[in-house]
């Protein structure tokens, strides 16, 4: 007889005392799940106990869990303020942010709570601003009854009726234009018994952004609406600026604990691929729903998306969380880290055992031999020949493709450096030119160019030592840069 | 007729009968009329905008004090809650004084609409229509209609997104093609139909609505930033009501050419 019996009752009569009572826990138990639809008629009947203040915290920290409280009616007060914030060194951005962080405040909430959610419009903010959270069920996801003019605030309540990691985000128009510039963030609904206990949790959400200048480009960047629409982001960061997570930022961990990561996407455009370099996730909720996938290694989370990943660090070490199109990671910023502490196990990650060099047709293990090349670009230039000797082995690697080869450049292309009046005519601005790149129309020798040079991302030193070799060439004016004047130079801005 | 409704029918008759016509310090200038399409528009809704006359400059702080000193019943203290928010002249020191968070020169902000159409009518002059002012508003400093242009847009585009403008004092921005200072990048400004094109708070909702806005959305193209800017007009426009006193608001005034002397 199955244990689904509709009818226990009738083994009464055939089996003991104890083994009905045991029998009827048993099905209680197994149909705890459907419990809550079969007492509240579904989750919208959830009764709410008590009023409570939600904890709203900026990323990478998360607010407590629900544990095993009840449903509640639980007030959310969100403030919209546009605001000024660096991007990356040197760059500074006007954000608009949900909470004053970018990605806005994490809001966490068990299933049947009823949110009352205040959104306060800063009277200092020129736009009006709303929200929409993917969490609610109701026109707009909020954005109908949220919308608010600076200096006042909205209130609206919704019942949240799906477990699930849901992202949150204005969208009043251009809504496009108020993502990109920083208005997104998560809510989290955790069911009825609570999301199962782990060590670390955090709260990291990838974002694109479109500014006016290249990536790099210094000072107050504007937001860059063709790039927008072109989706060719300079910058793709975790929680809003490059660095957020790296160095003193670094999420941590110990040995033996298991982290989980909430995962938000804001876009405006781009998918994220993420991935932690040295760690397999060892469940992730796909998508922020009921769905665990089990041993994974990069979880796509969609723009307008989250994902929960779990992952027990068994090793001590710098993981590095990247958005795998790793383009964007090595060079728009979209790279974190988590640093674990604790000791070594040399059977699960062994470190280096051993180096050397591999010769197809020779065997064993040989000595590293000395690579000239390598010395001699660490070595440091002490006369002007070797200077010129260093520059011209930069130029040819860096400047060569647009300037060519005798510096005479190529017409209405790429300007001259052989007999170049503009060059000779101001030492410093070639030094920031090579530091930070130039944009926008220049004169040379009399001709229009308007093109772009990337900054050059090489050392000090051998800024000082190509430019030395293109000032002692071709005809120009013979002057000698030091490394200390392009220290002093990069230290300006 | 309520008497609620009767008192205030009473106090705007009161208000307006009491208004007498204040010297002109802000001057005026013409602006030509034509035949323009508005920022939302397609061909078909070409607007037809009269020659009317617009102040130079948005009335300024010390303006303000000195119209409300002759109309008392516009001061802080005595405002109406149906005519103005608690955010009325928030910023002023008091009744009588700016203080320091009111510059005199820097435009006046925190008026709703009923003190800015007042302060107008007591002067012989009006609030802007929202064509009227996107028509002078659409001239750079050399064009009357630089809405094509890639610097007028990210010009606007980037006042739109810098903070605290309000407390730089009139005239600091570009003097357009009409002789008109700070129509973009000093304060937002009211005109007399703000709420005529209507947005929804949700404006995705609006690209599928029988409304002006329904071309504007679909016009959306990826060189169109001029739409983006017009959109966060019609977005703040429609986020008023008539008695919002809002921090980045201020107006300025006009009059119709041919009631001239």
């Amino acid at each position: 007889m199955s244990m689904k019996s509709k009818k226990p009752i009738l083994l009464v009569s055939g089996l003991g005392l104890l083994m009905v009572i045991l029998l009827v826990v048993f099905s209680f138990y197994s149909d705890s799940k459907e419990a809550e639809t079969k007492n509240y008629l579904g989750p919208a009947g959830i009764p709410v106990s008590r009023e409570m203040r939600a904890e709203l915290t900026a990323p990478p920290n998360v607010p407590g869990p629900t544990g095993r409280r009840k449903a509640k009616k639980l007030i959310v007060d969100m403030e919209v303020l546009e605001q000024e914030g660096v991007m990356s060194d040197g760059v500074k951005y006007i954000y608009w942010t949900f909470g004053g962080s970018v990605p806005g405040s994490f809001i966490r909430s068990k299933i049947g709570d009823e949110v009352e959610f205040h959104l306060k419009n800063h009277p200092d903010n020129k736009l009006p601003h709303n929200i929409d959270l993917h969490a609610v069920t109701g026109p707009g996801g909020g954005a109908t009854s949220s919308f608010v003019a600076p200096g006042h605030e909205t209130q609206f309540s919704f019942k949240v009726l799906n477990p699930g990691l849901y992202v949150y985000h204005c969208a009043t128009a251009p809504v496009g234009m108020h993502i990109a510039n920083g208005m997104y963030g998560l809510i989290l609904v955790e069911p009825e018994e609570g999301l199962p206990e782990v060590d670390k949790e955090y709260y990291i959400m990838q974002g694109d952004f479109y500014t006016k200048g290249e990536n790099g480009e210094r000072g107050l960047q504007p937001f860059d609406m063709k790039k927008a629409v072109d989706e060719d982001a300079d910058y793709v960061v975790f929680n809003g600026k490059v660095g957020s997570l790296t160095g003193d930022n670094a999420i941590t961990a110990n040995v033996g604990e298991t982290v989980r990561l909430y995962v938000g996407n804001g876009g405006p455009n781009l998918v994220s691929s993420f991935h932690v370099i040295g760690e397999i996730f060892d469940r992730v909720r796909v998508e922020g729903g009921d769905f665990i996938n089990n041993n994974v290694q990069t979880t796509l989370i969609p723009a307008g998306g989250a994902a929960i990943v779990e992952f027990k660090v068994d090793v001590p070490g710098t993981f590095i969380l990247v958005d795998h199109s790793i383009f964007r990671a090595f060079n728009k910023g979209a790279l974190g880290m988590l640093k674990v502490q604790g000791d070594e196990n040399k059977k699960i990650y062994s470190g280096k055992q051993e180096e050397g060099v591999y010769q197809p047709e020779g065997s064993g293990i040989q000595e590293m031999p000395v690579d000239n090349d390598l010395v001699q670009v660490n070595k440091t230039a002490t006369s002007l020949k070797e200077k010129m000797e260093f520059g011209k082995a930069t130029y040819m690697r860096t400047c060569f493709a647009c300037h060519q080869a005798e510096g005479q450049g190529i017409p209405n292309a790429f300007p001259p450096l052989a007999k170049s009046d503009y060059l000779n005519a101001d030492l410093e601005r070639a030094i920031d030119i090579v530091l930070h790149g130039k944009t926008g129309e220049i004169t040379v020798n009399g001709k229009k160019y308007n093109s772009v040079m990337t900054k050059q991302d090489i050392t000090d030193e051998e800024v000082a030592n190509v430019l030395t070799y293109i000032y002692n060439s071709w005809g120009n004016s013979k002057k000698e840069v030091t490394q200390a004047m392009v220290t002093s130079r990069r230290n300006v801005h | 007729m309520t008497p609620p409704l009767k008192i205030v029918l009473l106090l705007i008759l009161n208000t307006c009968l009491l208004c007498s016509v204040q010297a002109q310090k802000n001057t005026m200038v013409t602006v030509k009329g034509g035949v323009y399409i508005p920022l939302y528009g397609v061909d078909s809704t070409a607007v037809k905008v009269n020659d009317f006359l617009m102040d130079i400059y948005p009335v300024s702080n010390v303006e303000f004090l000195s119209f409300v000193e002759k109309f008392p019943e516009w001061k802080r203290s005595n405002i109406k809650q149906l005519f103005a928010d608690k955010n009325y002249l928030l910023f002023w020191k008091n009744d009588a004084a700016l203080g320091e968070q009111a510059l005199p020169n820097s435009p006046v902000t925190n008026v709703s609409w009923f003190a800015a159409k007042k302060y107008c009518e007591c002067q012989g002059k009006r609030l802007p229509t929202v064509d009227e002012w996107e028509y002078a508003a659409m001239a750079d400093q050399q064009t009357p209609d630089a809405r094509k242009k890639k610097t007028y847009n990210q010009y606007i585009l980037e006042w739109y997104e810098a903070p605290k403008s309000f407390n730089n004092k009139i005239g600091s921005t570009f003097k357009n093609y009409w002789g008109i200072y700070d129509l973009h990048g000093l304060v937002w400004e009211w005109t007399l139909d703000f709420n005529s094109v209507l947005i929804s708070g949700e404006s995705r909702k609006d690209v599928d609505k029988d409304s002006n806005l329904f071309c504007g959305s679909a016009a959306v193209g990826a060189s169109d930033l001029m739409n983006y800017a017009a959109f966060m007009r019609y977005a703040f426009r429609g986020s008023m009501k008539a008695n919002y006193s809002v921090r980045n608001l201020g107006f300025r005034c006009v009059k119709d050419k041919d009631i001239l002397p």
